[in-house]
């Protein structure tokens, strides 16, 4: 169990971290999610004793990481945004040598061979670690941070810069790892958050913004419920006529999708179905319906609107969509008719089942 | 500090540059003993020893200047740091690696000895035991001073260059100490130079206070560079 009580960390006048407490239970992966700079690299600098805090308290299964750091050490793997890999050595040496580190008392051989076969390095056991590609390096990291079995797991960003098919495998590995380990997760790629953690945190600008499970977050904010209808006719009359439907809150229509046909985002008040309305209505007055969908609010618009305030409007939550979400080629989201909108909510579908067939 | 230390060594037997430095010394100190002791047929290894200090003093910031600062810039210290190591270990680990390092440069003097024993039937024995050790405590003395300023930057060129100044100030102290005119503080420098106090035991003198001043130097500049590496954790 990891317990944070009020942590601070200060750079001079600006507070990097600012006061947050948290806990994780055991057997739990937590998410870290928040934009770049907002604190999650430095939490878990402090958490894992590499950088000191200006205040609060950190305990590691009961133990303060600044009274007794080489127990609380001890209880965790780390693995850094940068893979602390040593260039110079092979795959073998370099965890040999973390093996030698941590002083580990598990059978030196079995354990090493665990590790490789859990995280895939075995074909790189013998090369030189500079040699190795960005996904390979990761895993190496990865392998580091695993060495000793750590009831903890502190992996931050653990995906970036990997490609598709390695994030998937990453991300299978973490919730595999989940199983026996806590395991705190810090990324800034919100599906990941939500295909792997049990809980999340949000911290935009050193604060705890939200907290909470990641079932229940994605819950609470998205219960006013949204669709998307494309229309083909005067926008201006058909917003007028869409907002006069009973149990409509507002209506956007931001997004020409083809010459004079704009996507209405429509959001309804809980637990009323407007569709059939919708459809006679734009019916009756000899417009022609194109397409209908409702959306469930993503993590990405519950974190927008957490870190941005709720004044952000559409536009820029679609523009800022496709730039956090990394899965997907950005380049190619320029074309956004509906296909391609699909596909991507597919994909994203895609990932999280592989992940959970893996899994079983 | 056992894996620090292993590692290390390793890592300058891997790399070109224990072998650059260790054939730079037997080629530096080679010259002195060939053109020296054979050509003159002289047992006096003394100028052989006092030679040493020069070389030593280009080469060692060499050997020293990747040991902390590339651990900082490749983001390595994150592991070193986050394990169960204490700071201390860490940083022996590095300094004894070093020191290893540099034992297999000083070894060159052992066959210089057999030679010139063979040929010449004698030598002083003393003189070159001791000598050898303070050979030791000066290199390690220029180790830890390195290792120290190495744990200062992030830039290796940066390490070298200063550990190199830091290096020759020390050597420098006792000719520095001719032109102050006051008694005291010329006294105080002459103390703390390297030089003299190194010199005297390639003449056959064993000074134990020098001994005890190589050894507080090692002492001083290690804590030192684990004072670094702990406040950098406070850093803000």
């Amino acid at each position: 169990m990891i317990e944070v009580k009020n942590l601070t960390k200060q750079y001079g006048s600006k507070k990097a971290v600012d006061n947050i407490s948290f806990t994780v239970q055991d057997g739990r992966i937590l998410g870290f999610l928040g934009p770049n700079g907002a604190g999650k690299s430095t939490t878990m600098n402090i958490l894992t004793g590499y950088i000191s805090s200006t205040s609060g308290d950190i305990l590691i299964n009961g133990t303060n990481i600044l009274d007794e750091p080489m127990k609380a050490k001890k209880e965790i793997g780390y693995l850094p945004e940068i893979p602390p890999l040593y260039l110079d050595m092979t795959v073998k040496e370099y965890l040999d040598f973390v093996y030698d580190l941590k002083k580990c008392a598990l059978p030196r051989k079995a354990h090493l061979a665990d590790v490789c076969v859990l995280v895939k390095i075995n074909d790189v056991y013998n090369r030189m670690i500079r040699n190795l590609s960005k996904g390979y390096k990761q895993r190496v990291g990865l392998a580091q941070a695993l060495i000793g079995n750590p009831p903890i797991l502190i992996l931050d960003e653990p995906t970036v810069g990997l490609d598709p098919k390695q994030i998937i495998e990453i991300r299978t590995l973490i919730k595999k790892l989940g199983k026996k380990h806590t395991v705190i997760l810090s990324s800034h790629i919100l599906t990941e958050i939500q295909a792997v953690c049990d809980d999340v945190i949000i911290i935009n600008k050193g604060v705890i913004a939200a907290n909470d499970t990641t079932e229940n977050l994605t819950k609470n904010i998205s219960a006013d419920s949204r669709l998307i209808a494309r229309i083909d006719g005067s926008r201006e009359e058909i917003l007028k006529v869409i907002k006069a439907i009973p149990g409509v809150i507002s209506v956007v229509a931001d997004m020409e999708r083809e010459p004079g046909i704009y996507d209405y985002e429509i959001e309804v008040k809980e637990k009323t179905d407007i569709r059939r309305e919708l459809f006679k209505r734009i019916v009756a007055r000899n417009w022609v319906m194109l397409g209908l969908k409702s959306t469930e609010m993503s993590l990405e618009d519950i974190f927008l609107k957490i870190t941005m305030g709720d004044t952000v409007n559409i536009t820029v939550k679609k523009d800022t969509e496709d730039v956090t979400d990394e899965d997907n080629d950005a380049d190619d989201e320029i074309d956004t008719d509906d296909e391609d909108t699909n596909d991507e909510a597919d994909t994203d579908e895609n990932e999280k089942d592989t992940a959970e067939e893996d899994e079983e | 500090m056992g894996a620090v230390f292993r590692r290390e060594v390793r890592a300058y037997f891997t790399s070109p540059i224990a072998y650059i430095f260790i054939a730079a010394f037997y080629l530096y100190t080679g010259n002195y003993f060939v053109n020296y002791n054979m050509a003159y047929g002289s047992t006096d290894l003394s100028y052989a020893f006092s030679s040493a200090f020069v070389i030593m003093m280009i080469l060692l910031p060499l050997l020293t200047m990747r040991l902390m600062s590339e651990e900082k810039k490749q983001r390595t210290d994150q592991c070193l740091l986050t394990a169960p190591v204490s700071l201390g270990g860490i940083v022996a680990g590095k300094f004894f690696a070093a020191v290893c390092v540099f034992l297999c440069a000083m070894a060159i003097y052992v066959p210089y000895v057999i030679v010139l024993y063979t040929i010449a039937g004698s030598v002083e024995w003393a003189a070159i035991i001791g000598t050898m050790i303070a050979l030791l405590l000066l290199g390690a003395s220029f180790i830890s001073i390195g290792i120290f300023v190495s744990s200062l930057t992030e830039s290796q060129v940066v390490a070298a260059i200063l550990s190199f100044a830091i290096i020759m100030f020390f050597y420098m102290l006792d000719m520095l100490a001719g032109m102050v005119s006051n008694e005291t503080v010329s006294n105080i420098m002459v103390s703390l130079g390297f030089y003299s106090r190194y010199n005297e035991f390639t003449t056959g003198i064993f000074d134990l206070s020098s001994v005890i001043y190589f050894l507080s130097t090692i002492f001083v500049f290690n804590f030192l560079t684990v004072r670094v590496l702990e406040k950098r954790r406070w850093a803000d």
